[in-house]
């Protein structure tokens, strides 16, 4: 299984949801090596269809399919909650699922 | 003492246009006792979560004449999302009850000295910078402990220093033009 981390420094969340996405690989026994990617261009970022940091995809499939086609930016990603609230990093719930 | 980063010690001047249709200038706000300026944006979502708290703080000081304005100083070609009109269908779809001004020229940001969204900058009556930082200290409404805002404006409007003068604000960059 290939997990995929991009990130971009600009924005402030990715060691949040690295923890988040390690936490949640352990509380299942899955044993993945996270592959880390910093975006550090606009160019870069249109050449990793990047929607945003932080990224994470899960044999190449994107967490939150919902957000994943957004522009390619240099920016912080929005996600929701499920409670409907907007998070800088998916929920645990997008993680879990995403996942074997 | 006065905060001690880049933040501009004393209130800058502008002349904006705000989401309402109206140019708003610091002068008009001269009455104010206190006065609060965000370094704001559309797109972000650190913006986004913190919204709800502004519109209440702005409501919960209202009637003791506190104003609050956020500014949107980002890059509009870099950031569409950040666009003019994207700003005024923000403000209308989360009704906002603060001024929203749109910052073209990004002079009030490098004034202000700001580096994120949201970023606050808390102004007393002589618009001496008296709090500059973060909003609380959670992003996550449940969490907070510290109400950073709320406290610098209690203490302003009491005639006192504000106890935390200054606090690492969490968001987003403000997105400069190419040079």
């Amino acid at each position: 299984m290939r997990v995929e981390l991009l990130f971009w420094d600009g924005c402030p969340s990715y060691p949040e949801a690295r923890s988040l996405l390690d936490e949640v690989l352990t509380t299942r026994r899955i044993e993945a090596d996270v592959e880390l990617v910093e975006v550090r261009t606009q160019q870069e970022a249109e050449e990793l269809r990047f929607p945003g940091s932080p990224t994470i995809r899960v044999d190449g499939r994107d967490v939150d399919e919902t957000g994943a086609g957004s522009r390619p930016a240099l920016n912080c990603r929005i996600y929701r909650l499920p409670d409907g609230r907007v998070s800088p990093v998916p929920s645990r719930e997008q993680l879990e699922a995403a996942l074997p | 003492m006065t905060p001690s980063t880049g933040a501009a010690t004393t209130a800058p001047a502008f002349e904006l246009p705000g989401v309402d249709g109206a140019t708003h200038t610091l002068e008009e706000l001269a009455e104010a006792p206190a006065l609060v300026l965000v370094q704001s944006c559309n797109h972000c979502p650190y913006v986004q979560a913190w919204e709800g708290r502004l519109k209440a703080i702005q409501r919960d000081y209202a009637d003791r004449g506190v104003q609050l304005v956020a500014i949107n100083s980002n890059d509009a070609t870099s950031h569409p999302e950040d666009s003019f009109e994207e700003m005024r269908a923000r403000a209308r779809s989360q009704d906002f009850n603060f001024r929203y001004l749109l910052d073209e020229e990004q002079s009030v940001a490098r004034a202000l000295g700001s580096e994120r969204t949201p970023e606050v900058f808390v102004y007393d009556a002589g618009r001496r910078l008296v709090y500059h930082g973060a909003i609380d200290d959670s992003r996550d409404e449940s969490r907070v402990e510290t109400h950073y805002l709320r406290d610098a404006l209690d203490a302003v409007l009491a005639g006192r220093e504000p106890a935390i003068r200054e606090t690492q604000p969490v968001g987003c960059t403000v997105k400069w033009k190419a040079a």
